[in-house]
């Protein structure tokens, strides 16, 4: 499936908008990526951010919608809220699973 | 030991066969199947979609989790992605042990911890023509 990306804001063009900042691109599941009309999006954070952090700043890009809570996995492993993420790190959503 | 995530149609009997062995008294079968009602609601079908690379990961360290607890190495799993029909397999978890009792409890451990922790989820189709992302609220 290809990813659409969010357009980065102009004033972050030339770098990440922050000092030491990275760009991560975020992976979407489910409701979350019916939300976004996309399977990926591309968040700019200073480095060493959090995953809490990261969570919030997705979520305050759609702070109407009915999303429900979700984990994130940082190289394909649940992480937990403190975590700090690296520049490269393969990040994705994961709300609430239902296999089986 | 095996898992794997499938497109195709699944073969209960087929895994069945394969974590059969002279050394093993007991073979357990589990086959989850979509069901036509959930929550009350009329279901028509089911989507199935992933977060493939993670879930291959996280049902294999299911299994090898089975394995050392359970201590047998005859197991194997199957989950299915894409579009399901009503009564067809979603999933399926075949082990086999030398006892009856590792066998059942290896069985259930495994689809618990499927459900509780591998990155895959449903959408189902209602009768009424909506659609809905299983657990996560709201039709759309």
């Amino acid at each position: 499936m290809p990813g659409l990306f969010f357009s980065v804001p102009p004033d972050f063009r030339a770098g990440t908008g922050y000092p030491d900042g990275m760009t991560l691109d975020v992976l979407l599941f489910a409701s979350y990526a019916d939300a976004f009309g996309a399977t990926s999006l591309r968040v700019e954070l200073p480095e060493g951010a959090t995953v809490e952090a990261l969570l919030g700043s997705v979520r305050a890009l759609r702070p109407e919608a009915p999303l429900p809570r979700a984990l994130i996995a940082v190289n394909q492993e649940y992480a937990t809220p403190g975590q700090q993420l690296r520049e490269g790190d393969e990040v994705a959503l994961i709300p609430p699973v239902a296999g089986g | 030991m095996r898992t794997a995530l499938v497109t195709d149609v699944l073969r209960p009997e087929t895994l069945l066969a394969e974590v059969s062995a002279t050394r093993n008294g007991a073979a357990v079968l589990f086959v989850g199947t979509v069901r036509e009602v959930n929550d009350g609601r009329a279901v028509t079908g089911i989507d199935y979609r992933a977060y493939e690379a993670m879930a291959e990961r996280e049902l294999a360290a299911i299994a090898t989790e089975a394995a050392e607890r359970f201590g047998t190495r005859d197991l194997v799993v199957e989950h299915r992605l894409g579009s399901l029909a009503l009564g067809e397999a979603s999933v399926v978890v075949a082990v086999a042990h030398p006892h009856r009792a590792q066998a059942y409890e290896a069985s259930r451990f495994v689809i618990e911890e499927l459900k509780r922790r591998v990155p895959i989820w449903k959408r189902e189709h209602y009768v009424d023509g909506t659609r809905e992302w299983v657990g996560h609220g709201g039709a759309s």
